[in-house]
């Protein structure tokens, strides 16, 4: 087991504790390079999609784990980005302009649906956001002038200092670039004073207040930061789709998300990563389980949203740290073999906590 | 000099006149003792103070300016800091994130410069770190410093919150109830930090507490309150013995 010797402050605000993480990371980055090489088409394909979602997840967590806003409208926040991308795109703009405008105008609706909903918490937020996305949804839907309505929205193919972005691959490495990015972006505010303050708004926002902390703006702020974010991921997700749909981008969309956020992890931005492939990798095991399910289970509708459910509650109830979390009692438990103690790896009980002034 | 000044403050919850028309003077470098039986409006001086509550009339003046108008997120800046009658801590966070964010009114870096974590955002981090750590040695807390608020016990969860408000560097330190939930041993301990704090960091302080050992211990002087009325202000002696004090205590509905 490593003991980790603290000398210097320092070693607290870099991004990673130790040489070995390090290590670690830049071997992980150099295999997720040459995978194209090694994998069939599909399996790219398959894991551009879980970078496209992983995005997405860390909009999510950022405002669910991070500030404790649960947000049932993100879906709407990534239609935003991937109508804007395509349009825009459509018109002859290039990658390197879309993308990022995409984010930002995504976050501007970020702010437009933060302001009105700073008074809200819990559930009350969860069905505000919940009518938000219906009513983009709607738009999607009805302003056909402009999204092509049901008839869908072609993604034009961009290129990319004169390259086509196309195919498994293209998709693979752009969305891998983003996703590094909007990491980086994230581990950065993480340890900074606007991460600390969205921490302390989900924890207690009576003290968040009498340390200093303008609620109104930072929830605005997680909000938009959330919004931008899901923007990009959008803009991935009209590349990795090709073919816009309106309907494409419904509350089950967001359901996913949070079951990203959940599944991996309150709190961490690692659990976005094992969320993703959960979400994304579990409709392909159910593809291919499905026809040796007794009793005709397997040609059921509504297998896939129910069994996201179900997941999600099993989650919450037995294992609030997520798959991070559970991970992380492994490696203890590896590293501290044989010296086990049995509370290490008990359930640790989260109260909820009230809201009370006195 | 006074530090702070509460003048003829009133607030009404319903038919409750929870405090009704307070009016009291702190002076600079003093510790301030506000007892009084349960409900009698302590707390809510506090929230009062710390602008959670609005008064419904009277004014509110530190280092003679008027703050009666100025929102809650900024009282911190002005160097008041409190703690809470019940705690409350970031419970999912470190103990050394809870004190930096009491870092939080010192901040300066913009946010852009905070996404891109600029050479200024490190140097202010350090500088942060710094001083948080000079709190955690003050208060002798090194051996929590990277645990969870949630798996520590609540004595020493007490003990954090003093920290985190120290942080702050407050001129004036609001502590609801820093006794309650402490063992005997505890409450002594507290009472040795709250004279450090006040001889040796300057800072003045006006406590709510139940504990008369400890009031007496620390404070300059006292004042009692009943239904949200003062009943009485003076030493802690001639508090404590005020007959209307103890009428308030003994007799209950006097
Ligand atoms: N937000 C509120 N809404 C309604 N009533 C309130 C509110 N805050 C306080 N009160 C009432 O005001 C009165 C004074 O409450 P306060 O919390 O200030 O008492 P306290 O002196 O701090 O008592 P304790 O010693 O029990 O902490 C009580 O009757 C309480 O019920
Ligand atoms: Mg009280």
């Amino acid at each position: 087991m490593r003991y980790l010797f603290k000398t210097d402050y320092r070693q607290d605000i870099t991004l990673w504790r130790h040489r070995g993480d390090l290590f670690w990371y830049g071997l992980l980055i150099v295999v997720l390079l040459l995978i194209p090489y090694v994998l069939s088409e599909f399996y790219i394909g398959e894991l551009g999609g879980v970078f496209v979602f992983a995005v997405a997840g860390v909009g999510m967590m950022l405002l669910a784990g991070y500030t404790g806003l649960i947000s049932l409208g993100n879906a709407a926040f990534l239609g935003i980005g991937a109508y804007t991308e395509a349009i825009l795109l459509a018109h002859g703009v290039p990658l390197v302009v879309t993308l990022p405008v995409a984010g930002l105008f995504t976050g501007l609706f970020g702010i437009l649906i933060g302001l009105p909903t700073l008074r809200m918490s819990g559930l009350y937020l969860a069905i505000a956001t919940l009518a938000f996305g219906s009513i983009v949804g709607t738009v999607f839907q009805k302003w056909d002038a402009v999204t092509g309505g049901f008839d869908g929205f072609p993604v034009p193919t961009p290129d990319l200092f004169g390259m086509p972005v196309q195919g498994a691959n293209g998709i693979y490495y752009l969305s891998l670039f983003v996703l590094v990015v909007v990491l980086w972006l994230s581990a950065n505010l993480l340890r900074t004073p606007l991460g600390r303050a969205m921490v302390a708004i989900r924890d207690s926002e009576i003290s968040a207040q009498s340390m200093g902390i303008h609620l109104a703006r930072y929830k605005t702020f997680a909000f938009a930061v959330s919004a931008f974010i899901t923007g990009l991921a959008g803009a991935l997700f009209a590349h990795y789709v090709r073919y816009l749909a309106p309907d494409a981008f419904d509350v089950l969309l967001s359901v996913q998300f949070v079951t990203i956020v959940f599944v991996g992890g309150l709190g961490s931005l690692h659990g976005v990563i094992f969320g993703a492939l959960f979400v994304r990798l579990l409709p392909q095991f159910i593809a291919i389980i499905r026809d040796d399910l007794p009793f005709g289970i397997g040609r059921m509708p509504g297998l896939e949203p129910s069994l996201f459910g179900f997941v999600l509650v099993i989650v919450i109830l037995f294992e609030p740290g997520g798959i991070y979390g559970r991970w992380i009692k492994m490696k203890n438990w590896f590293q501290a073999y044989p010296l086990k103690r049995r509370t290490s790896f008990r359930r640790q009980k989260s109260y909820a906590r009230s809201e009370r002034l006195r | 000099m006074s530090l702070f000044r509460a003048d003829d403050i009133a607030i009404r919850f319903g038919g409750i006149r929870a405090v009704d028309a307070v009016s009291f003077d702190v002076n600079e470098g003093e510790v301030f003792s506000i007892i009084g039986p349960n409900g009698a409006g302590k707390t809510t001086i506090f929230n009062l103070i710390s602008r959670i509550y609005q008064p419904s009339s009277g004014r509110l003046y530190f280092q003679d300016r008027d703050i009666t108008e100025i929102p809650a997120y900024r009282i911190a800046g002005l160097g008041i800091a409190r703690t809470f009658q019940n705690i409350e801590l970031f419970a999912n966070a470190t103990l050394l994130q809870n004190l930096l964010i009491g870092r939080h009114c010192h901040s300066t870096v913009g946010v852009l410069s905070q996404l891109v974590f600029l050479p200024a955002v490190r140097r202010e981090e350090l500088q942060h770190r710094e001083k948080a750590e000079e709190v955690i040695a003050f208060l002798g807390l090194e051996r929590y410093r990277d645990t969870l608020i949630a798996n520590l016990p609540y004595g020493v969860r007490k003990v954090v919150e003093l920290g985190r408000a120290l942080c702050i560097e407050p001129k004036l330190l609001l502590l609801d109830e820093p006794s309650s939930g402490l063992n005997v041993e505890e409450t002594e301990g507290m009472g040795f930090w709250i004279e450090d704090i006040k001889k040796d960091l300057g800072i003045t302080v006006i406590m709510v507490e139940h504990d008369m050992n400890l009031v007496r211990m620390v404070s300059d002087r006292v004042m009692a309150l009943n239904y949200g009325k003062v009943i009485a202000l003076g030493t802690p002696d001639e508090v404590q013995n005020h007959p209307e004090v103890v009428r308030a205590y003994i007799g209950g509905e006097g």
